[in-house]
């Protein structure tokens, strides 16, 4: 393999000229890819970087003859290897799948097909491709534990769902390079895994392919993994490649306005918290991208007093859930283990972990919506889960909740209209003129046009119902806004958009916020102070600049050295 | 799972992070980048406001306008329901008054499909006929959608051992298959005597429901826990209100998918039970049995058996078309965003 | 697994005991005088009276009754006909047509809807597809008892391919139009839901990674589409058995099988109620076996199920 690819070291391996990508849809054709070009080195990695809906993935699988049924390259070449295999026949891409182009696909979960054993998928693929020799299944074992899958052989007899995240997507690695292809795509490897488990997964991926002399194209939103795992970095926009070079260049030397915009709001390549551009004049960095909002109404003057003090208290909090067994035998499950901490008025508190740490279940108990095992929560000095109807009504009234998923968050069968005036109806507030008034006030305050609120969610882009989300929690003018993963399932622009809106809400109205989120990087936009959790625990808690330089755990260590990019600006 | 990080929390040296290099290429690479005027940069997320606002169910709407099967089912049930409603429109003739001069006679003027034995009219009885059915289709309907929907929401919302009650329950009314089932309610005493269209419609229904309750349940399921639902809680609204006012309506698409298929199986199962003559009295005239008083004669009459079951089978084909062209309309993965 | 079966096995002891109960109850215990009804409605002499009441336990209180009723159902001692055979001997003769009709017929809607099914699943939105997609349709629109008819006169009577009805020892080859007809609207539903499951799964995420392996589009297909799409239309065949031996009332009362389904229709308009409840207690047996064996079935076509 080296030996080929040392020969043919200046032809390049992969060449996209002027392609273009139709899809045809109930609404007529779809330009999803226009005049896209790149050119992959024997050896080297590529990344191509975009929002969703850039054509990022399309062009990927365009070269591997993935297009979904409804597309067909319409125009321009795609070459490998001196070979034209824009439109090459069934038979000759079959050839070469597997062992001249490999694929590691985006999702681990959805990827292994549930019913055969890893061993069998794996062997399979050796089979298509004719490697499989007499001894297939040492094989087969050699190939997972060189993805790094510990106790290979026996690993091998599993099915997928025995499989962590991570492993299963090892044991796609072992399957996408099982038969050294001198080609990877890798269709944002990485993005469903846990932020510790990606550095992990990405550093043996690179270490793998660096040895095996493979060329990646290195598919992903994320800048910053771009620009750290690849030579060259390739910037798509809106079906177009906007601008591509040397990956450290594009990073520190942005020509083209849309990677400029990219580079700037990149969460893992901002380095401090957001500013409210409306308290003080927007420092150079911190980039406000939001909609210039008309200027609204001044915040009533009911909370800043008292800016500092504790107005939620959390003390030993413990959440245990019996876990169904085998016939009966329950196991309990502390999901919450002997958590406390502060979050004071005014300020970003951020709870940050990875899947299973327990943060949401914080986040559930904070919301009254689940009761403690054990422990406290003091909202303003009163005990929220012994709060009864009434009380409970009225706490309701002052800590509202942001979800993750946009597409979840809001009723698809009510209009925007409905949705932010769900709230008041609730709390019976004002009459319907007036409530028209107040979700009025709101859209502007979140910078939808009024026009918006006969619209359905369905109608809206995630950031969109993101804002909605927001506007209907902002409509019982709350002290508290819990954010669970509030801006993790958004574009990196439209996150940018939305963590600018926080906080200027935040300056506005002096609210006060719980954030979870897995993400860092987010961390230190928007939050105050930060709790690290780990399975059930709070390992770590200090503001956030205290725990950006002085980072005191290994875990949070780890958590820190898992983002990517976080160096390459300095 | 084994790559995870140990659950013991490490003290760490004060060390900074680890600085990671990018990667550099030996190799020269053109640093490229597009004119502006190529793709001009949208402002971030901007609202789309050309469209008119559309509904999920106005959305839908138009996706059924534009399908065959839906526009010809639409017809065909309108169709049903106003023959159902005003059959004198349609047939002269008095289905009731027979003269057994006309016994099997032929087709003729005025009586475009022949005389049954009893020489009634096959046509006017054809087009009588189709209240009945209807009738029992949708009052059948209507009871399962009542029981097995309040059943199967219920079970699904709240979980639990009333889960496990009406899950259980469910399962013993679904080892009868609903024709065996009605058959042997049938049978009783109480009903051979009183046999109605009421008799009918009960025996269906308290068979009919668990497949309803099922997928009531099933939808709710699904809904219970979306984000929405839980986000209404927490704005104050009660347990049972979310149920009411998120969930319910946002399961209704397989609910009615499927209660509009059962509304034609609902009148194939009255159609048999009045064929085996367990069904509805002779008195009610009816599809079913006017096939069942055809059957020995239908080797030599067939017309007098097929007209019958072809109005039968059009009608149950139009309902359960509709069924299909809504699942197709309606299908949560076609509409997701 | 041996868990797994264990606990699905003990799910089903209370839907076996409901169903017979709700049986026994509906029969038994119904406003109107069941021994009336035993009669068909005629005068009978007092002593004869007090007899069925004691052999069918009625002077008994409601549970003691079903109690004893579960009692005989294990022992088999099911009563007797009017004419005064065993109801268990009457069973025994009939239950072998009734089990031939419907295995053919199973076997029927398996090897032909899954035919149909797949191949109109991989050419979603061709012709093919439309083709059998409405003759599905038309054939669960028609009722059984019309198709039954109509096949009988024109296979059986007119083409003379098949003998319209089935001699006494109802061998294989004459229940061949039986079955068919018995079979058909399952067929339908088997179509369309091995069709529904090819083209969901033809989309899944692991059907474009084995894709992408480099493996040819006949192992996809067979490998990774039919086996996982297979599932849900295994799981429905084998409900499907015992739903077909309760409707096979209508078929073999067309096509004169002396078959259980037959049995219970003349049982019913004669008014027997000790054999209508026997036969019906038997079907609920019939259909609760065959879905325990489904699910065991399912347990064992998708891994997944087995741990949880």
């Amino acid at each position: 393999m080296n030996s080929a690819a040392s020969r043919n070291a200046d032809t390049p391996l992969l060449e996209i000229r002027d392609l273009a990508i139709t899809f045809s849809t109930q609404n007529g054709p779809v330009n999803a890819v226009r005049n896209a070009h790149l050119t992959i080195m024997p050896g080297e990695t590529v990344a191509i970087v975009g929002e969703s809906g850039s054509g990022k993935s399309t062009t990927a699988l365009a070269a591997i003859g993935l297009l979904p049924s409804n597309g067909r390259v319409s125009g321009g070449q795609i070459i490998f290897d001196g070979e034209d295999i824009t439109n090459v026949s069934e038979k000759r891409i079959i050839e070469l799948r597997g062992n001249s182009i490999g694929m590691v696909p985006q999702d681990p979960m959805s990827n292994l097909n549930p019913v055969w054993k890893i061993g069998f998928q794996v062997k399979e693929t050796l089979k298509a491709n004719g490697l499989d020799g007499a001894n297939s299944k040492e094989r087969v074992a050699e190939v997972l534990a060189e993805a790094g899958l510990p106790d290979a052989a026996n690993r091998a007899k599993q099915y997928p769902h025995e499989f962590s995240g991570g492993m299963r997507q090892r044991a796609l690695i072992a399957i996408g390079l099982a038969c050294r292809p001198r080609l990877l795509i890798a269709d944002e490897p990485t993005s469903a895994l846990d932020v510790t488990v990606q550095r992990q997964i990405l550093d043996h991926l690179d270490r793998m392919t660096t040895e095996l002399g493979t060329a990646v194209l290195l598919i992903t939103h994320d800048l910053g993994l771009a620009a750290e795992r690849a030579e060259k970095v390739v910037v798509m926009y809106k079906g177009q490649v906007v601008e591509s070079g040397p990956a450290l260049e594009i990073l520190r030397n942005p020509q083209h306005p849309y990677t400029q915009r990219l580079v700037n709001s990149a969460p893992s390549l901002a380095s401090r918290r957001l500013k409210s551009s409306k308290v003080t004049q927007a420092p150079a960095e911190a980039v406000s991208v939001a909609e210039p909002a008309p200027s609204s109404a001044p915040a009533e003057g009911r909370k800043p007093a008292g800016k500092g003090e504790n107005l939620i208290e959390v003390r030993n909090l413990t959440k245990v859930f019996k876990l169904r067994g085998a016939l009966g035998k329950g196991t309990d499950f502390k999901a919450v283990d002997d958590v406390s901490f502060n979050v004071k008025r005014g300020t970003t508190m951020a709870i940050v972990g990875e899947s299973g740490s327990g943060k949401s279940t914080v986040a559930q108990m904070a919301l009254s919506l689940l009761s403690p095992t054990e422990g406290s929560i003091l909202f303003d000095g009163v005990e929220v889960n012994t709060l009864k109807s009434k009380a409970l009504f009225d706490f309701r009234r002052r800590v509202q909740p942001i979800f993750q998923d946009p597409y979840g968050s809001l009723d698809p069968m009510f209009n925007i209209y409905r949705t932010i005036e769900e709230p008041l109806k609730i709390h019976k507030i004002g009459d319907s003129k007036s409530r028209e008034k107040r979700v009025r006030e709101l859209l502007d305050q979140v910078s939808m046009p009024a026009a918006t609120m006969h619209r359905f969610p369905n109608e809206l882009s995630g950031g969109q119902r993101q804002r909605i989300a927001i506007a209907r929690a902002l409509a019982l003018n709350p002290d508290v806004i819990i954010c669970d993963e509030a801006v993790s399932a958004l574009d990196v622009l439209v996150q940018a958009q939305v963590l600018n809106l926080l906080t200027d809400l935040q300056a506005e109205l002096g609210l006060t916020y719980l954030f979870i989120t897995h993400d860092l990087a987010v961390v230190r936009q928007i939050a105050d102070d930060v709790c690290v959790m780990q399975k059930g625990r709070i390992v770590e808690t200090a503001t956030t600049d205290e725990v950006f330089s002085n980072p005191r755990q290994k875990y949070t260590q780890d958590l820190l050295g898992a983002i990517p990019g976080a160096t390459l600006l300095v | 799972m084994s790559e995870n990080l140990t659950p013991e929390t490490e003290p760490a040296q004060p060390v900074a992070p680890a600085a990671r290099q990018g990667k550099t290429s030996s190799r020269v690479i053109e640093h490229f980048v597009a004119p502006l005027e190529d793709t001009p940069l949208a402002a971030v997320d901007k609202v789309d406001n050309t469209a008119a606002p559309l509904s999920l169910w106005a959305d839908a709407w138009r996706n059924l306008r534009k399908q065959p099967l839906f526009i010809i089912s639409a017809l065909l049930i309108v169709l049903v329901v106003v023959v159902a409603g005003f059959p004198q429109w349609f047939a002269s003739v008095d289905p009731t008054s027979c003269d057994l001069a006309n016994s099997a006679e032929g087709a003729r003027a005025g009586h475009p499909l022949g005389f049954t034995l009893q020489g009634c009219d096959v046509y006017s009885r054809m087009i009588y006929g189709t209240r009945a059915s209807l009738t029992v289709g949708v009052l059948t309907t209507i009871g399962v959608l009542v029981i097995g929907g309040t059943m199967g929401a219920l079970a699904g919302y709240y979980g639990g051992w009333l889960d496990a009650i009406l899950a259980r329950l469910g399962d013993i009314f679904f080892a009868l298959p609903l024709i065996l089932g009605a058959i042997v309610i049938n049978q009783l005493p109480a009903f051979r005597d009183n046999r109605s269209v009421w008799t009918v419609v009960v025996a269906l229904v308290l068979f009919g429901w668990p497949q309803i309750a099922r997928i009531t349940r099933g939808a709710v399921l699904e809904n219970r826990n979306a984000d929405f639902v839980t986000a209404s809680k927490a704005l104050g609204l009660s347990r049972f209100s979310a149920l009411v006012r998120h969930v319910i309506p946002n399961s209704l698409a397989p609910i009615i998918v499927v209660a509009s298929i059962s509304l034609g199986t609902f009148i194939v199962a009255e159609a048999t039970l009045s064929f085996l003559g367990l069904g509805l009295p002779g008195s009610v005239m009816s599809w079913g049995n006017d096939i069942s008083a055809a059957q020995p004669q239908v080797r030599n009459n067939p017309g007098v058996l097929l007209w019958p079951a072809l109005a039968l089978s059009i009608t149950v084909l139009s309902f359960i078309m509709l069924g299909d062209a809504l699942r197709d309309a309606l299908d949560p993965k076609a509409r997701k965003r | 697994m041996v868990m797994f079966t264990l606990r699905r096995f003990l799910q089903l002891i209370p839907v076996f005991f409901g169903a017979t109960l709700l049986v026994y109850f509906l029969v038994f215990a119904t406003p109107g005088d069941p021994i009336a009804a035993l009669s068909g409605g005629k005068p009978m002499a007092p002593a004869v009276e007090a007899a069925l009441r004691a052999q069918y336990n009625l002077d008994q209180p409601f549970w003691v009754q079903y109690g004893l009723y579960l009692k005989n159902l294990v022992t088999l001692n099911l009563g007797q006909t009017f004419s005064g055979q065993e109801v268990s001997a009457v069973i025994a003769r009939a239950y072998p047509v009734t089990a031939r009709l419907a295995i053919m017929a199973l076997a029927f809607e398996a090897i032909f809807g899954v035919f149909f099914g797949v191949i109109a699943g991989l050419r979603k939105g061709k012709l093919f597809d439309s083709t059998v997609l409405v003759a599905s349709l038309i054939v669960i629109a028609v009722p059984t008892f019309v198709l039954g008819f109509v096949l009988q006169l024109v296979v059986g009577v007119q083409l003379g391919w098949a003998r319209p009805t089935v001699s006494g020892a109802a061998p294989w080859n004459e229940l061949i139009l039986p079955a068919l007809v018995l079979g058909l609207v399952s067929l339908a539903y088997v179509i369309r839901l091995t069709r529904a499951s090819i083209s969901e799964n033809m989309n899944a995420d692991y059907v474009r990674t084995a894709t992408a392996k480099g493996l040819s589009r006949r192992r996809v297909v067979v490998v990774h589409i039919l086996r996982n799409s297979l599932i849900p239309v295994v799981t429905f065949l084998g409900a499907d058995l015992g739903a077909l031996m309760g409707g096979a009332i209508v078929t073999e009362g067309i096509f004169n099988v002396p078959g259980v389904g037959n049995l219970l229709y003349q049982a019913i308009l004669k008014g027997e109620s000790a054999t209508v409840v026997a036969v019906v207690s038997l079907l609920v047996i019939v259909f609760v076996v065959a879905n325990l064996v489904v699910d065991l079935l399912y347990a064992w076509l998708d891994p997944r199920i087995r741990y949880v």
